[in-house]
């Protein structure tokens, strides 16, 4: 059953559109998925975002490398060696195995689709990231994966014809369930302040990952958690929640703008670069590190872990970090690894010759997410998943590169599963009747109440309390934290609808998929008394045999609910 | 800590247009995003601009006018003085300092 795009008005004169797939986020996943829905034979594919197409979410912000195996003499399985390795026992070998295989792939169409990748000899120049046994990160120069791997995407998108519909400025507010099967989803269309319902024989949550839950990240304003909150009051289950992944050396000062703040990344892998204390010291074999020597081979955990205890020690930088220093780089070696930064540097008054800057970490990535199987899809009918959205590859601890490698993996899997659901005809037509909530609260009106600052707060809060080091009591006060919020947030969105580019609605929409994510993040956080990776326990130092569990998130009516599975093998 | 005068354009498509100032102190080196997004949460969270990536120039969405210039509000630096920021002129106009500015096939309505 192939559906037509058609626009018509429901009796509660809601805008409706059909689609056979939809696909809730425009990044790598989203946009490799709607290429191969539609070269799968969906002839209806509705590619929605948030913001606008192909140019909001962690995809175009990715200024670093790709992990794949490419390179002449590397396999797939060395890269899921390392995967795994990287993961410290959590993740399933069966996901982590497709993102390196299918991944590979991707990276070579991507490469035939004109995405420039840098070039050595006859074959990719790569670098060799932390966690690998070898160079296999390719990457586009300089700094400009990210934005290459959108505009590529994009330009594919374009090519397939009137097959994808893309719509921007559509913020999916809630999935539609009957019968126990995902039937589509209701909407705000933010330019307009109106309310959307869209049905669909399958539906991809592919909305990346909830690094905006906290007030230092590097990834865009889109990453609320959304898609995980969607998934989850649609029945489906999330693993793995406590896994946040910081990113060791963001940018933390001087102010720098025009530029990601993870970019110091590509310059430790290029050149090496040195992290020093306060008084300008090594550190990092203080806190179980490498002596790197002016190598870069100290993984993202432990170097979050060495930075923030050496501040703690009264070590840091001014601003509370540590200094990242390439003085001792010539220029010219300098301006041949990055030409033109140098100079955009040198507009932030930034002279690397003879300034060290200051790094600390910020959120970055998360390991957990929806639980798919080795198709994407979820335990919930006509619900599929794709990219940073999907939980287990990664287990505990993500290797360097392998995100985008991921989107693009599981975007084009889930992009073939969801052409053949919707072939199938299984899903049943969309019902108007079973979106009323959904609409109802889209359409509903309340006092105005500042939910800029509440975001503000709760950024701050999972900063303080639920970052890279936890404990029991700061993990409580959270909890609490998060339940009067809740409160405060009520159940209708101030202000009335129908208003255009209206923020302070859109974050309450926001804040409703915020609260309930840093939720689940709490709770398996709390629930885990071990350190692992990426969730380190101050008051559970160690790392137990016993613990190699995935925990698992249900929602039960408005309670979310954990249990435990061992690993898959 | 120096401070900024923010004269902003607010209202939406056929309101009388009417401008609110707002003065905001900075640390050396903030973008006007960090400015407006500060006043969001400090002071009227109603105020309409876009944005998606934080500050990182990668989005493109923060285009407006500076005193008449187009600039991308990420990357303009705030300043001691008045500082007038309107929407984009020929743009159609959401409110306050957002516009229209997806590709005519990338909209709910194609044109």
């Amino acid at each position: 059953m192939l559906r037509r795009m058609i626009v018509t008005r429901t009796p509660a004169d809601v805008r409706h559109l059909e689609a056979d797939v939809l696909i809730i986020g425009a990044g790598g996943a989203g946009m490799y998925a709607a290429i191969e829905a539609a070269r799968r034979g969906a002839q209806c594919v509705l590619l929605v975002d948030r913001s606008l197409i192909g140019r909001g979410g962690a995809t175009v912000m990715a200024q670093m490398t790709v992990a794949a195996a490419v390179g002449s003499g590397d396999h797939w399985q060395h890269h899921l060696a390392d995967t795994l390795a990287a993961g410290r026992g959590l993740s399933d070998p069966k996901l982590a195995a497709l993102l390196c295989e299918v991944g590979a792939e991707c990276i070579l169409e991507m490469d035939a689709w004109k995405v420039g990748w840098a070039r050595s000899g006859n074959g990719f120049a790569a670098v060799q990231a932390p966690g690998h046994d070898r160079a296999r990160c390719v990457y586009v120069d300089f700094l400009s994966t990210g934005p290459a791997v959108s505009r590529t995407l994009r330009a594919q998108v374009q090519r397939v014809g009137p097959a994808i519909r893309r719509i921007g400025e559509v913020a999916v507010t809630d999935l539609i369930v009957q019968d126990g099967t995902v039937t589509g989803a209701a909407a705000l269309h933010v330019a307009t302040g109106e309310a959307l319902t869209i049905g669909a024989g399958a539906t991809i949550v592919a909305t990346g990952g909830l690094t905006r839950l906290y007030a230092r990240n590097s990834a865009s304003l889109n990453m609320s958690g959304d898609g995980y909150a969607l998934a989850l009051r649609a029945g489906a289950v999330l693993q793995d929640m406590e896994f946040v992944q910081f990113f060791p050396i963001g940018h933390l000062a001087p102010r720098l703008i025009g530029m990601d703040p993870i970019m110091w990344d590509p310059f430790r892998y290029k050149l090496g670069g040195r992290l020093l204390n306060g008084a300008m010291e090594d550190f990092l074999d203080r806190w179980g590190g490498d002596a790197e020597n002016g190598t870069y081979s100290t993984t993202r955990d432990l170097a979050t872990y060495a930075i923030t205890k050496e501040a703690e020690a009264g070590r840091g930088s001014p601003s509370g970090g540590a200094w990242l220093s390439f003085t001792h780089v010539p220029e010219a070696e300098l301006r041949g690894a990055f030409g033109p930064v140098i100079d955009r540097l040198a507009a932030n008054g930034i002279d690397l010759t003879r300034d060290a800057i200051e790094v600390s970490p910020i959120a970055h990535y998360h390991m957990g997410g929806v639980r798919v199987d080795t198709s994407m899809r979820t335990n919930r009918p006509g619900l599929l998943a794709a990219g940073e959205a999907v939980g287990g590859a990664n287990g505990a601890n993500r290797l360097s590169g392998n995100a985008i490698t991921e989107a693009l993996a599981y975007g084009r899997i889930a992009g073939a599963e969801a052409a053949r659901i919707a072939a199938s005809g299984e899903t049943p037509a969309f019902s108007p009747a079973a979106a009323s909530d959904a609409t109802g609260r889209l359409r509903a009106s309340s006092r105005v109440v500042n939910t800029a600052e509440m975001i503000a707060r709760l950024q701050r809060l999972m900063s303080t309390e639920v970052g890279p080091f936890r404990t029991a009591s700061g993990l409580a006060r959270a909890g609490l934290a998060l339940e009067a919020m809740r409160a405060e947030v009520g159940d209708a969105p101030p202000g009335v609808s129908g208003v255009p580019h209206d923020l302070a609605r859109l974050d309450w929409f926001d804040l409703r998929q915020m609260i309930l994510v840093a939720g689940t993040v709490v709770q398996a956080a709390t629930a885990r008394t071990e350190s692992r990776g990426a969730h380190q326990r101050e008051d559970f130092p160690g790392t137990e045999e016993a613990w190699r569990l995935n925990q698992l998130v249900e929602l039960r009516g408005e309670t979310s609910s954990l249990s435990r599975l061992p690993v898959a093998a | 800590m120096p401070v900024a005068t923010l004269s902003i354009h607010r209202g939406g498509l056929g309101d009388a247009p009417r401008r609110d100032e707002f003065e905001i102190a900075f640390e050396a080196g903030e973008s006007v995003l960090d400015g407006l997004r500060r006043l969001r949460i400090a002071r009227d969270p109603t105020l309409a601009f876009r944005y998606a990536c934080l500050n990182a120039n990668a989005c493109k969405e923060c285009m407006m006018l500076l005193d008449g210039k187009v600039i991308y509000a990420c990357t303009a630096r705030l300043e001691p003085r008045e500082m007038r920021l309107d929407p984009l002129p020929n743009k159609t106009l959401l409110r306050d300092l957002a516009t229209i500015i997806a590709p005519p096939d990338e909209r709910l309505d194609r044109p």
